[in-house]
């Protein structure tokens, strides 16, 4: 059963990417106001949902794991990693998507809107992370530092959310996670817009899963040469 | 207390506050200046953003240097055997990094007054919000300090690191700044110059130990 569940979380991803992209190209109307310009909404929320919820999010506990006593273990950290790796993508391409937007609506690429600087240095933030990752080899130092680092990082992510509440800004207020948990579209555009959140979040797990993946064999791989070269220690011992 | 007096007294020993970062700090401000151009309107204008930028490089150096004396090999491990509180070493050098900031920022303060034009009455109202994120700076920089301390390219990681968490406390003062240059309320920037360091005073305590380890 769960042989198959992760068998299929590849395809199951791709198709809801798919059934988004048909929905959100082919199905749904042209908005009355932007006209082509609204398909983005079908993208833009739901990067932003994985960049800073369930990015951060699952980073955060995987973290706070990693520093419990009875939870630690090198999976959660290699978790951790992975959570931030694929988060930075996303905040990556939110910014992109969102300034696809604003400079036929806002007439720039770039505005020092808080909602749109807060993210950037989120990003900034996950890069930093990443960075601290790869200024020491050792393992559990590592592992501790960055997980102290991924929770102080997780601070900004609820100024982001709030910033369109609390400064005024160019950028919209939420469409989904506002407040009131009212949607703002309707119809068709709100479920091919409910869709891409769960395209989103498919694409997320099995980027994450791979990228952990990757992650166990490396740490599993370190082992087996610590231990190769212990023993080959121990062998140059008896001879000698 | 403790830690902070210890930290206090190599910096008097050492002096290198006196002799490389409060200069530093003048240099920056007057090559913002020339930056600006001769217009003193115009400086005065950007005068508060400006001071807290300088200010954020500062928080920088002070920082480095905070956790470079700890670098010599045993240092950190005397420190260790003590058995001092992990939440007591936090807070005592965030202490000692404050109280270094509020010379330095005192100086810069009086520097950004003469150098861009702002007002002696604006300074004067402005110092309560400055105080704030002085402290607010100490804490955040305390925290990444140590996250970065005893690895390699702990020069440059720190700023990366600590530069984007400082984001929040640049913003917040700046804007309660020039709320007493246009007269207008700055409270909820205050507000916010109080929260963050709460926050991560908080994280500070329950963390410290983890990465002091």
């Amino acid at each position: 059963m769960k042989e198959l569940a992760r068998r299929s979380l590849g395809p199951a991803a791709l198709l809801a990417f798919l059934g988004t992209m048909v929905l959100g190209l082919f199905v749904t109307p042209r908005d009355e106001v932007q006209g082509n310009l609204a398909r983005l909404l079908y993208i833009h929320p739901a990067e932003a949902w994985i960049a800073l919820y369930v990015g951060f999010g699952s980073a955060t506990i995987a973290s706070i794991l990693y520093l419990w006593p009875r939870t630690r273990s090198a999976g959660m950290d290699v978790a951790a990693e992975a959570s931030v790796e694929v988060s930075l993508i996303f905040i990556l391409l939110t910014l992109l998507t969102g300034s696809l937007w604003g400079r036929p609506a806002w007439g720039v690429w770039w505005v020092w809107d808080a909602r749109l600087t807060s993210t950037a240095v989120l990003g900034v933030l996950a890069l930093g992370y990443l960075a601290l990752r790869r200024a020491t080899d050792d393992p559990q130092l590592r592992a501790r530092r960055s997980a102290v680092m991924a929770i102080l990082s997780a601070v900004n992510v609820p100024i982001v959310h709030f910033s369109v509440l609390w400064w005024k800004t160019l950028h919209q207020g939420a469409t989904v996670f506002n407040p009131g948990l009212k949607l703002k579209v309707h119809g068709i555009m709100a479920e091919t817009m409910l869709l891409s959140f769960v395209a989103f979040t498919l694409v997320f797990a099995w980027l994450v899963r791979e990228r952990y993946r990757f992650g166990m064999t490396r740490v599993q791989r370190q082992d087996e040469v610590l231990a190769e070269a212990v023993a080959n220690r121990q062998q140059e011992g008896i001879h000698s | 207390m403790l830690v902070a007096a210890k930290d206090l007294r190599i910096e008097l020993r050492s002096r290198v506050l006196l002799w490389q970062v409060v200069p530093f700090g003048v240099m920056a401000l007057m090559l913002t200046g020339l930056a600006m151009g001769p217009n003193s309107q115009n400086a005065a204008n950007l005068a508060p953003g400006m001071f807290y930028l300088v200010l954020l490089f500062v928080v920088i150096l002070t920082v480095s240097r905070a956790f470079a004396i700890e670098s010599p090999v045993g240092t950190s491990q005397s420190t260790k055997m003590l058995g001092l509180d992990p939440a007591g070493v936090f807070l005592g050098k965030a202490s000692a990094i404050f109280l270094q900031l509020l010379l330095v920022g005192s100086v810069l303060l009086l520097g950004a007054a003469t150098l861009l034009h702002i007002a002696a009455g604006v300074v004067l109202h402005a110092l309560p919000s400055v105080v704030l994120a002085l402290g607010g700076l100490a804490i955040t920089g305390t925290l990444y300090g140590a996250l970065t301390s005893g690895i390699s390219g702990t020069t440059t990681l720190l700023p990366v690191l600590a530069l984007p968490a400082f984001a929040p406390l640049l913003i917040a003062g700046e804007r309660a700044f020039t709320s007493v240059a246009l007269h207008q309320s700055g409270l909820r920037w205050l507000l916010l110059l109080i929260l963050v360091p709460v926050v991560y005073t908080a994280v500070g305590i329950l963390l410290y130990g983890v990465v002091e380890e």
